[in-house]
């Protein structure tokens, strides 16, 4: 028998997703249901749309540590904008979170280019920056009077089944366009292929003739407009702004997305995999919740599996991997 | 030749960095098609010529520049590229993530404004351009699936998709086995019937004279002058780079009465090499010779202990050996000095001070297993007034020292260890021709004191003139033997050539 | 590629001796990061009296080590060139590990035998961790951050659910008075931080160890070819900053008399942030343990200074963020007048 083994990271993260979804399916009856399956992409909604982004500046031979705090600050910035506005609407916010957030990746952008700061020391600076003056000028205090458009529930599709109403809400359209078009940016654009050049061996780019000034703006750019459409989104779920909501999230959302054959170090990446990463940490808890394993052993497991993943998908642990599956191949 | 026309002529062309002169008042001139080669030293200005051509450097006032009759004070790198001026630098620049169609049709990508991707015009493209230089490759394998002659098919390609007029290469074969240098002098031939100009710039002498039409010679930042290569000899060249008459004369000597030091019998590793025997004495240097991939380095890292041997034995003074990590050869007296200088050989960033004391810690250590700096900058001042390695403080990063005095300092890491054996795996890549007869100076030296040492080299010459018997290895055996008093060199060049 | 060198060091001679070249020297961090620090406390002391008594000092001697045993853990993995992002869990775990000996043991009754065992147990514990992390970094070669990221998450969920997210604590009074107690007037945590920080500087200097760090920081197959078991480094490296993790947590068990999973979560980028402002290269292979030291000290100052003028603990973080940038800037631009160009 010829068994045919995956070559890529991406392969590989689709079959344990795929063996964990039948798993899944087969040991609860709870999982396949539609409920449960839009209930997954509610709640992912917003990590999804950060990790796109954090693909796009990792593609790009980056990292950002300050996404998620730049969203807590975009979620303050727009709040207070419309509010003093009066009002406003959900494309007058939406498009103020993609401006704002474009500006707080621009920072970014300039300190690493124009002063040659490493991207790591840059975003760590600014998420300190960012963490410290949101929380002072807010003294913590969560705002909770949001207008209405944007606390008002939206579903634009709605099913009943057996197991209750099934609905998609608005987070998934926003995370179905920003998936769509970080796709469309770096796999048909063609500023999308100088990001990977970019990325892959910025010297040979900056000879070829790749404008790595603009290429920065792009890169900590998209994912600030990410971050700052998550934020949005993220308010619109919690019913209320708290500065310190999102913080920590930038970490786990690194983890999924590098799961998902990011590299760090860049040139390397793809939406695919990237929504590879976050389902597989996402479906890890939903299904450890659906088997009524206790909360608190959710992380644990996620930390466990993320280890695992890492370790095999990795130099030696790669190597034997391939051994493996030569093994099978011959056999 | 003579109907040949200019493409580029360079006048009154200098340069200066903050108050040392890198180029003096140079004339340079190309025809269409013309097999060009720069040659000189480290530090003659030849890379500084290269990137005014290509618009990276702007030259003093007073110089000029005529492209296809058009004249230019300076350059900038995008109107070279216009007029169709392509490098293909040392590391070629290249996207190791991306596909073969990818890179040779990158250009397509560079539009001011975004576009979208025309994935099938980049593979038509890539496509056409292979077939014109008469190459097949897979286009959808990503590069770094790629050997690295491949890449430099690739690399090639995407200069002629930008529609070069002239190319020029930067020590195109330095990473390439002789075969695939072969390949790309076929290539280059076939630039030049299609009109394209090819400038190499290149350590190595006989490709040089055997690829290129004329010669460009600069030493210390003036031209020395334009040569056909045509009655151009190795040994002439070497003098007009360097400007020193160099005396080459065999230096072997008959050692077999002489205690053998290291003895292998029958090594062989899995489509590396095969039975591979031969003893080393007391003060002895065994030259082994060959093409790249001939299995030598392969053989070295075994005797090494980085890799392991399937079959076969080491013996050190009749001692059988069985290493099993580099760790143990080191501590059984063998030092290995890698050809890879630059990754392998040396900490590039660190101080000189701590890649010669490296080999040696547990000698440095005084009373509570501390590091004694004072026995440290000892050992370092020591190494290096024996070594006469030139260096303004001994804390400086060794990346800033030349070639030459790099080599010394890997040198000085490896005597430290006192070893029996000294390996050396090409001793004079990136070293300056001038620089290369003081690196033998010291080899000879370690002979004459008992060493047994292996020198590793492509170079034929080189291991004439220093070693006392020459192995010839091919396909990882080991399939002839010489005595430089013997045998004449040409014969060995011919056996190894063939 | 050398002749580039040879035309740069050409560059660099016009400047001749100056300031910038004095800052350039090894001791120029130094330096630079002393007059910071002078000018940073002199401002405050011109702003508010209270600022140069021993309260000041007292607060800060008692705030410093947690954060600053933590950083001393980050930097020797860093200069290694990688990064250990799970100093604060592994801090915490060990702390969990020495409450629950201590409560086998008596819990408020455990006498000092019991407290020597339940050390000795943390310092395993986070010596476990690290080894953990290294074995995988040195054996697979899996990028470290990716390591201790999910060796992190890993850690935070296995505390989380052995503690289901609350509090450990009932120890013996004598536990509390180590973290609050003082010797000559000196906090006894800022002494375990002093002795950590003289460890940690011989380590670094004086041993093999720390001679193999920085050169496996810059070029790791190097380093081997020159006879270096780099494994047995890579791992003891990251044993080593897991024990530094424990010294942390059983300092924070002593200080709070009680553990939490999360306690000093925040702790964990200002670590960070305190080696690059100390100087350490974000790739590896340079770093000093006394510039860092300075920094955090700086750092610490600048937290007490503004909450003895009431300002919010949150404007000193900003402005941690924004010093860095600025040293940063200011390091691009000492660079940059030395004639630096983009592209070379």
């Amino acid at each position: 028998m010829k068994l045919d083994l995956p070559h890529t990271t991406e392969g590989w993260l689709l079959l344990v997703v795929v063996a964990m979804v039948a798993l899944l399916g087969l040991s609860t009856d709870t999982f396949f249901t539609l409920t449960n399956f839009f209930d997954l992409l509610n709640s992912s909604a917003v990590n999804v749309i950060f990790a796109v982004g954090l693909l796009v500046v990792l593609i790009a031979g980056g990292i950002d540590i300050s996404f998620a705090v730049a969203a807590s600050v975009v979620q303050y910035l727009v709040a207070i904008t419309v509010m003093s506005i009066g009002g406003g609407n959900w494309v007058v916010g939406l498009a103020l979170a993609a401006i704002f957030g474009f500006g707080l990746g621009a920072i970014n952008a300039s300190l690493i280019y124009y002063f040659r700061i490493i991207s790591i020391v840059v975003t760590i600076a600014t998420f300190n920056l960012f963490f410290g003056l949101l929380m002072f000028f807010t003294r913590g205090v969560s705002i909770y009077n949001l207008p209405d458009w944007w606390l008002d529930r939206i579903v634009l599709y709605e099913i009943e089944t057996p197991s209750g109403y099934a609905e998609i809400t608005l987070p998934v359209v926003v995370m179905i366009v920003m998936v769509i078009a970080t796709w469309l940016l770096i796999r048909r654009l063609t500023i999308g292929r100088q990001l990977y050049a970019m990325g892959d061996n910025t010297d040979g780019a900056r000879r070829i003739g790749v404008n790595l000034a603009g290429m920065h703006f792009l890169a900590y750019g998209w994912l600030g407009l990410c971050a700052g459409l998550a934020g949005v989104m993220q308010a619109h779920r919690a019913q209320e702004v708290v500065p310190n909501a999102l913080i920590g999230q930038e970490l786990d959302v690194l983890a999924a997305v590098v799961l998902g054959g990011a590299r760090l170090g860049g040139g390397r990446g793809s939406v695919f995999g990237a929504l590879l990463g976050v389902a597989l940490v996402t479906i890890t808890q939903n299904g450890l919740n659906l088997l009524g394993v206790s909360p608190f052993a959710f992380r644990m497991i996620a930390g466990a599996v993320i280890l695992v993943a890492i370790t095999l998908s990795s130099g030696q642990g790669r190597s034997l991997l391939g051994l493996l599956s030569l093994r099978t191949k011959r056999a | 030749m003579q109907s040949k026309q200019p493409i580029l002529q360079l006048t009154h062309v200098s340069k200066v960095f903050g108050g040392s002169r890198a180029l003096r008042d140079v004339a340079f001139e190309l025809t269409r098609g013309e097999v060009h080669c720069i040659a000189g030293e480290n530090g003659s200005g030849k890379s500084t010529l290269i990137k005014i051509i290509t618009g990276v450097y702007t030259p003093e006032p007073g110089a000029e520049i005529v492209f296809e009759g058009r004249r230019f004070d300076s350059l900038t790198p995008v109107t070279a590229r216009q007029l169709g001026v392509q490098v293909i630098w040392q590391d070629l620049a290249l996207f190791p993530e991306m596909t073969v169609a990818e890179n040779i049709a990158f250009e397509m990508n560079l539009s001011r404004r975004p576009r979208w991707v025309r994935y099938d015009t980049m593979r038509a493209q890539a496509q056409e351009t292979l077939q014109r230089l008469g190459f097949a490759l897979d286009l959808d394998k990503p590069l770094r699936d790629l050997t690295i002659a491949q890449r430099q098919i690739v690399a090639i390609c995407r200069a002629l998709v930008a529609e070069a007029k002239i190319v020029f290469m930067d020590e195109p074969t330095a990473s390439l086995t002789q075969t695939e240098t072969t390949a790309l002098m076929d290539v280059v031939r076939r630039l030049s019937e299609q009109d394209i100009a090819v400038v190499f710039v290149s350590h190595r002498l006989a490709e040089v004279l055997e690829i290129s039409e004329r010669v460009t010679v600069l030493r210390d930042g003036l031209r020395v002058g334009v040569f056909p290569t045509g009655e151009m000899t190795q040994t002439r060249l070497t003098e007009l780079m360097t400007g020193k008459t160099i005396n080459h004369e065999v230096r072997a000597q008959d050692r077999s009465d002489a205690p053998v030091v290291l003895e292998v019998r029958g090594l062989s590793r899995d489509a590396e090499y095969e039975d591979v025997s031969f003893e080393i004495r007391r003060g002895e240097i065994l030259g082994i010779t060959g093409l790249l991939g001939a299995g030598r380095t392969e053989l070295a890292s075994t005797l090494f202990g980085l890799t392991q041997p399937d079959s076969g034995a080491i013996r050190l003074d009749g001692r059988a050996l069985a290493l099993r990590s580099n760790q143990q050869a080191i501590e059984a007296g063998i030092a290995y000095v890698s050809e890879d200088r630059l990754a392998l050989g040396l900490i590039q960033r660190q101080a000189i001070a701590d890649n010669i004391a490296i080999t040696v810690l547990d000698e440095l250590e005084e009373r509570l297993r501390l590091l004694s700096g004072k026995r440290k900058s000892n050992l370092v001042q020591d190494w290096i007034s024996r070594l006469s390695i030139k260096v303004d403080k001994a804390e400086d990063a060794v990346s800033t020292l030349s070639g030459g005095n790099q080599q010394r300092v890997v040198l000085a890491k490896w005597l430290a260890t006192n070893p029996k054996v000294l390996i050396l795996d090409s001793p004079t890549v990136g070293v300056d021709v001038g620089a290369r007869a003081g690196i033998f100076e010291i080899v000879r030296g370690l002979a004459e004191s008992g060493m047994a040492i292996l020198m590793i080299s492509d170079e034929i010459p080189e291991t004439y003139y220093n070693a006392d018997r020459i192995l010839h290895m091919r396909g990882g055996r080991i399939v002839g033997s010489y005595a430089p008093v013997a045998a004449d060199i040409a014969d060995i060049e011919l056996a190894v050539n063939a | 590629m050398t002749e580039r060198v040879s035309e740069q060091s050409g560059q660099t001679v016009i400047g001749g001796a100056t300031l910038l070249d004095l800052l350039r020297r090894q001791q120029g961090e130094v330096v630079g990061l002393g007059l910071i620090l002078a000018v940073v406390v002199l401002l405050f002391g011109l702003t508010t009296p209270r600022f140069l008594t021993i309260g000041t000092f007292q607060s800060i001697t008692f705030q410093l080590p947690v954060l600053g045993i933590l950083t001393l853990a980050m930097l020797m993995p860093i200069l290694s060139g990688g990064f250990n992002l799970a100093v604060t869990f592994t801090a915490n775990m060990a702390g969990l590990v020495m409450a629950w000996v201590l409560q086998s043991q008596g819990g408020p009754d455990a006498g000092v035998f019991a407290f020597v065992l339940a050390v000795l147990a943390a310092l395993a514990t986070g010596a476990a961790a690290g080894w953990v992390m290294g074995i995988i970094i040195a054996y697979t070669g899996a990028h470290p951050i990716l390591v201790s990221l999910s060796m992190m998450i890993f850690l935070r969920g296995l505390g989380e659910f052995l503690t289901r997210g609350g509090d450990v604590s009932g120890f013996p009074d004598f536990v509390g008075s180590i973290g609050h107690g003082t010797v000559l007037s000196i906090p006894a945590p800022m002494l375990i931080f002093i002795g950590c920080v003289i460890i940690w500087r011989i380590l670094l200097t004086r041993t093999q160890l720390g001679f193999t760090t920085y050169m496996v920081g810059s070029n790791l197959v190097a380093t081997e070819y020159s006879g270096i078991n780099t494994k047995r480094t890579l791992t003891l490296i990251y044993t080593l900053s897991g024990v530094m993790c424990a010294i942390a947590g059983i300092v924070m068990l002593t200080r709070f008399n009680s553990v939490r999973v999360g306690h000093g979560e925040a702790f964990l980028l200002i670590t960070v942030l305190a080696c690059f402002l100390g100087g350490v290269d974000p790739f590896g292979g340079f770093g000093r343990v006394v510039p860092v030291l300075l920094a955090l000290i700086i750092l610490q100052v600048i937290s007490s200074g503004l909450n003895l003028l009431g300002a919010s603990q949150h404007l000193a973080t900003a402005l941690w963020g924004g010093f860095l940038i600025a040293v940063m800037v200011t390091r691009w631009l000492l660079w940059f007048l030395r004639g630096g160009k983009r592209d070379s």
